[in-house]
């Protein structure tokens, strides 16, 4: 029997297949040409991988919008709150450039510049425009990208072709008006706000025809869903059926964002989100049609950094307006540090091409191949490592381990939004919240943890593992699950598979 | 005749972009409405167009002070559920 790492990387196991296009990965890259893979493979975003070695950000020059979602609320600005539509300084075109040198100059691991509001960026074409127009001809090494709810898109695609813009992310959340209605209350539309059914068809007609244009032109698109429980979570198979039929080259199932004091429809209605569990069987159905993508962090229209970190106060407009910036010197730097870093991934790359042949240790209790797989949870605090303390983690990394091999399945936040502040919200205890974030995992691989969550994870059936702390996760999975083969953990079924799921 | 903008509004920007006569312009605290220069549109569309595409209910008002956009009208959210979630966050 082989254990293979399943993600970003093709399988030499599955029988003779040797196009990395085939395999038996259904997840991220792995799927990917090898023409899209060169043009995603430094992008955080894409990859579970990359987002570890490069950073992004996204510039607030487009706060209009041409559109009402049920989710979003115009009024809000939280400080403390993550999610997109959120942003605590507007900036203009040339506050935006500015501040995108500072952040390249400073973080020279910053690749991509992404427009994603706060509104919808092609509802703001000057700003949105003026900015790509400007960083392509100032800060050529920055890959530009944008994102839209689609409406004004079939318009806008000309000029982005123009601007060297290679990923479009278009928000999806239907395919039918009826379904619609129930998603967006209006659009603003030839000069008039039109609602209900009607709006909805204009603004999917839009969307699917943008879609088209756009591959048409060899730009990459990303489709984004919105993943709300009883209006469209079952219809999100056949959105994703229709955009990979129509080119998308990856789809992002996210779960509702929806609390009350958001102010949103759902928030205020009491539209519940997705649990765990519901939007990972929702990414596994949608898989079997299309690349998913399972790492994204919904990151605010103003996020600066790595995925999951936000360093945006560094670069508020009266600091970057302090600073010096010779970008024709940060480039060449720049530079240096983007070959260092091609260089170790693919050092790892190659690492993991020698991983696809581990073998589990023969016995009379590997003689059934078919274990059943095992979800394990990773505290990371990057480098594709276990390195970080259990009661550090503010989100782990899921992976599911089977006799296929490892893949990574999602990520899950502990402090849910707004959850565990004194300030907004009812309080809970870090490490209770870390529990319930754990449901469904038999394992959870840490470098350190202590005494009391240790018991507690015990009891929870969880059972918490801190021997390979340093070592590269997928390695530790696979010889995690081997163990349990070996003591025939997986013989029998799993005793209460219910306890602590929230 | 002229609409205006009231403290409400958000900055968001979109009114100014869709006003066929120039009449919106960023202020602080909010955008404003020039009331020599607004016509409500008429002569150019059907509907003002910043009341058509402004996401905040209540943010605009008529010539004679009415919120064009009610509470309710465009969230699709009943006021009264509004008042009792705002209430039950006020309470914690």
């Amino acid at each position: 029997m082989e254990l293979t790492v399943l993600n970003e990387t093709q399988s030499e196991s599955g029988g003779g297949c040797s196009s990395s296009s085939c395999g038996s990965s259904n997840d991220q890259l792995g799927h990917l040409p090898d023409a899209i893979k060169e043009k995603v493979h430094n992008h955080p975003c894409y990859s579970e991988e990359a987002h570890h070695y490069f950073a992004r950000m996204h510039v607030a020059v487009a706060p209009a919008c041409n559109i009402q979602c049920h989710y979003c609320n115009r009024k809000y600005d939280c400080a403390n709150e993550s999610r997109p539509g959120v942003v605590s300084e507007l900036l203009t075109p040339d506050q935006a450039v500015k501040k995108t040198k500072a952040v390249a100059a400073t973080i020279p691991q910053m690749t991509v510049l992404g427009i994603a509001g706060p509104g919808d960026p092609l509802a703001n074409p000057e700003r949105t425009f003026e900015t790509f127009r400007r960083l392509s001809a100032e800060a050529p090494d920055i890959k530009l990208c944008v994102s839209t709810n689609g409406l004004a898109l079939p318009d806008a695609v000309e000029e982005l072709a123009q601007h060297n813009i290679d990923h479009v992310t278009i928000t999806i959340n239907c395919v039918d008006p009826e379904i619609g209605a129930k998603i967006y209350p209006w659009i603003f539309w030839n000069n008039r706000r039109i609602r209900g059914k009607k709006a909805a068809k204009i603004l999917i007609e839009q969307q699917q025809k943008g879609l088209e244009m756009l591959v048409e032109r060899g730009i990459l698109v990303k489709v984004n869903s919105v993943m709300i429980p009883g209006v469209n979570d079952d219809h999100l198979k056949e959105v994703s059926r229709i955009v990979k039929q129509k080119g998308a080259f990856l789809h992002n199932v996210m779960p509702l964002i929806a609390e009350a004091e958001h102010g949103t429809f759902y928030g205020v209605m009491g539209q519940r989100g997705p649990s765990n569990e519901e939007l990972m069987e929702l990414q596994d159905e949608c898989a079997g049609d299309m690349n998913m993508m399972r790492h994204c962090r919904q990151c605010r229209a103003d996020a600066v950094g790595l995925l999951g970190e936000d360093r945006g106060d560094e670069f508020t407009i009266d600091k970057i307006e302090e600073m010096e910036i010779d970008y024709d010197e940060a480039m060449k730097k720049r530079a240096v540090i983007h070959q260092g870093i091609a260089e170790e991934l693919a050092e790892k790359e190659k690492k993991r091409a020698a991983l696809a042949a581990v073998k589990v240790p023969s016995g009379p209790s590997v003689e059934n191949t078919n274990f059943r797989p095992v979800m394990m949870a990773v505290a990371t605090s990057g480098g594709g490592m276990i390195n970080q303390h259990f009661g550090h983690a503010t989100e782990f990394l899921i992976y599911e381990a089977s006799s296929q091999g490892v893949r990574f399945i999602q990520h899950r936040k502990v402090d849910q939004y707004c959850i565990g502040n004194d300030t907004c919200g009812e309080k809970e205890s870090a490490l209770a919240g870390s529990i319930r974030s754990l449901s469904g995992c038999e394992v959870v691989l840490c470098s350190k943890i202590g005494f009391e969550p240790w018991g507690l994870l015990e009891e929870a059936g969880i059972q918490p593992n801190g021997e390979h702390a340093m070592e590269p996760i997928e390695e530790a999975i696979i010889a995690v699950y081997e163990e349990m083969i070996a003591t025939g953990k997986l013989d029998e079924s799993r005793v209460s598979d219910t306890q602590m799921s929230a | 005749m002229s609409l205006s903008i009231i403290d409400t509004c958000v900055n968001c920007w979109a009114c100014l972009d869709v006003c066929p006569s120039d009449a919106i312009y960023d202020d602080k605290p909010h955008f404003m409405i020039d009331a020599k220069k607004c016509t409500e549109c008429e002569g150019d569309h059907a509907d003002p167009q910043c009341a058509s595409i402004c996401p905040i209910e209540g943010a605009i008002l008529d010539a004679a002070g009415e919120a064009v956009n009610p509470p309710g009208s465009l969230t699709g959210i009943p006021p009264e559920m509004m008042e009792k979630a705002m209430a039950e966050i006020q309470s914690r």
